[in-house]
């Protein structure tokens, strides 16, 4: 039994060791120096470790990182509330052909964006706001509603209906009894759901990089893919920026990593 | 008197009524003018709506052109290589931490890791690990197969990753003596070498959700279960082969569903890691739509693509959705 302990031990060493090696990478190489940083010397440890690639990667990144928080908080709030009211509707609410148009608004989230892309440019250009972070905003709202409806319906679904007659007999409306009665129980959906959408539209590039083609105006993860292929650029202050570009969401996930999976398996539609 | 139901019915549809109108604008009308350009002559920067004649013609020369056909090509061998790869890594993780083990959660996590990254930042650094002159070719030194290769007079090995333009396993042969049209091919049909680091990379990054997903459907399957198969006589191995793995099906068939349409629309990870890659090697169809619409400006031909993917996406989806819809209501 000690054996097989020890085998499993083994292999889940490996697997974490190879799981972590690009995480390695990138982190290493970001603390190198730019004198010392070299292709051939990638997976060894500084000598002394360096501020230098994160000072010139936060210097060219900052920007960036403003546009995406920016455009990622009201994004991620906006489709949440309208997710909210819309799953409220699609489950406490059901009318003759209310599934129907859930369905509907649920294939939103599982189309390829590059079939709608051409259309949406033109669209924002009309609206004049093509090219612009509020561009970029609406964008997200709009293709984030079908995700966040679906998961604070699945959220609702388990919230008995008594609370909601109890309410209706005391003489509240619809809107009044979500206000009053669904709002305070819904914390847990709307954590998971901002958490997921957070995620996902910082982590987004076909959106940035095509509705917003102006390199001021960039989230960070275009400006990053641009900072990697420039010649000019310092390989150090590359992995910098990489790990600068990965924290937001990755210290969301080590502080909040429950809700994180939770939200997961709601995207992934474990109906 | 008002019917009260009349009632219900039209404050939800007034609750959902910016949602609906937004879906059927920016979802369905979209999709429909996009299915409308691809049938159009709009070549250039300058907007031409006028039907092409035949109407089919931008997907028949679509079809034609070697790029897109090696499109093609890499979409099913990716998506192949990348479920394989990512479905047995997440199982594999997901059985090994389904005990009582110090550290579980740990372990977890770290696997999970990767899914909360984006495909740029990870693409970013994959890149270079696949470069043929340093990352993982380094270890060929460091860990000194090279020199036992070379003083055994054989080449020491250097793989070129993504930048290898070779396609192995050419089925060519096969196909032009299985159907006439198979001879007319303008591109091998084989594994182009350069995908399998994207499939690696992209195994990484996604076989923690794989692994999650399996873990969730071991949590659901009871103690009993188990003890009556190893009342049976089944060992572990036995256990998980014949008994739990069948059971778990359904969650594969979920998990695997859900990778088949990140690999038929990836983008943003082959972009940073390789782009088109050496004689296309690399090119995925969300490429070429990106490369047609924003740096070519060919336009019917970016928006046929994009026609192309998104009915492979509803070829999966839509059976998946009908098929989820259906259990629940029963």
């Amino acid at each position: 039994m000690s054996l097989r302990r020890g085998i499993l031990w083994f292999i889940l060493g490996f697997a974490l060791i190879l799981y972590a090696l690009p995480v390695y990478v990138m982190i290493i190489n970001g603390f190198k120096d730019a004198s010392s940083v070299s292709l051939a010397t990638m997976w060894q440890l500084p000598g002394r470790a360096s501020l230098g690639g994160f000072t010139e990667a936060w210097a060219m990144l900052s920007p960036n990182l403003r546009n995406s928080l920016v455009m990622v908080v009201p994004a991620a709030l906006l489709s949440s509330i309208i997710g909210a009211l819309n799953g409220y509707v699609f489950s406490k609410w059901r009318f003759r052909g209310s599934e129907v148009l859930f369905a509907l608004l649920l294939f939103g989230f599982f189309i390829p964006y590059q079939a709608i892309l051409l259309p949406l440019v033109r669209f924002l250009q009309w609206i004049n706001v093509y090219g612009t972070l509020p561009g970029l905003v609406l964008t997200h709202v709009v293709y984030g509603i079908s995700v966040t409806t679906l998961i604070f319906r699945n959220f609702y679904v388990n919230i008995p209906g008594s609370i909601i007659e109890a309410a209706t007999v005391d003489g509240a409306g619809m809107i009044e009894t979500f206000w009053r009665v669904m709002l305070p129980l819904s914390l847990p959906a709307f954590a998971v759901t901002l958490i997921f959408q957070f995620t996902n539209i910082w982590n987004d590039f076909l959106f940035g990089i095509t509705v917003v083609p102006n390199p001021k105006a960039q989230p960070v993860t275009i400006a990053l893919n641009n900072l990697s292929g420039s010649f000019s650029v310092d390989w150090n202050v590359v992995m910098a920026g990489a790990v600068i570009a990965a924290l937001p969401t990755a210290l969301v996930y080590i502080g909040l990593g429950k809700l994180f999976v939770r939200g997961l398996i709601a995207g992934a539609i474990k109906a | 008197m008002v019917n009260p139901h009349w009632l219900v019915r039209n404050k939800g549809l007034l609750i959902l009524l910016p949602s609906l109108l937004l879906t059927a604008i920016f979802v369905y009308g979209f999709i429909g003018t996009s299915f409308l350009y691809s049938l159009t002559n709009w070549r250039t920067l300058a907007v031409d709506l006028s039907l092409r004649d035949p109407l089919w013609r931008t997907y028949t020369d679509m079809l034609a052109m070697p790029r897109f056909q090696a499109d093609l090509r890499n979409t099913l061998v990716f998506t192949i290589l990348f479920i394989g790869l990512a479905v047995g890594t997440g199982l594999g993780l997901a059985i090994l931490l389904d005990r009582q083990l110090a550290g579980k959660g740990f372990f977890r996590s770290a696997f999970l890791f990767p899914y909360a990254l984006s495909f740029i930042v990870t693409g970013v650094v994959w890149r270079w690990i696949f470069n043929p002159e340093t990352g993982i070719n380094l270890f060929f030194d460091i860990l000194g197969i090279n020199q036992v290769l070379e003083s055994a007079g054989m080449n020491p090995l250097s793989p070129g990753w993504t930048t290898d333009p070779e396609v192995v396993l050419s089925v060519n042969q096969v196909l032009a003596h299985a159907w006439p049209g198979g001879a007319t091919f303008q591109i091998e049909w084989g594994i182009p070498v350069a995908l399998i680091p994207i499939a690696i990379a992209a195994t990484w990054q996604l076989s923690g959700f794989v692994m999650a997903m399996y873990l969730g459907g071991l949590g659901g399957i009871s103690k009993q279960v188990r003890d009556a198969a190893r009342i049976d006589g089944a060992g572990e191995f036995r256990m998980y082969r014949s008994v739990i793995i069948p059971m778990l099906t359904p969650i594969t068939i979920s998990t695997a569903i859900i990778l088949l349409h990140v690999s038929l629309k990836i983008f943003d990870l082959v972009f940073a890691m390789s782009g088109v890659g050496p004689g296309f090697a690399t090119d995925v169809p969300a490429i070429f739509v990106f490369e047609m619409m924003f740096k070519a400006a060919r336009y019917n031909l970016g928006a046929a693509a994009s026609i192309v993917m998104l009915v492979a996406s509803c070829l999966v989806i839509v059976p998946y959705l009908v098929h989820k819809f259906r259990s629940r209501e029963t």
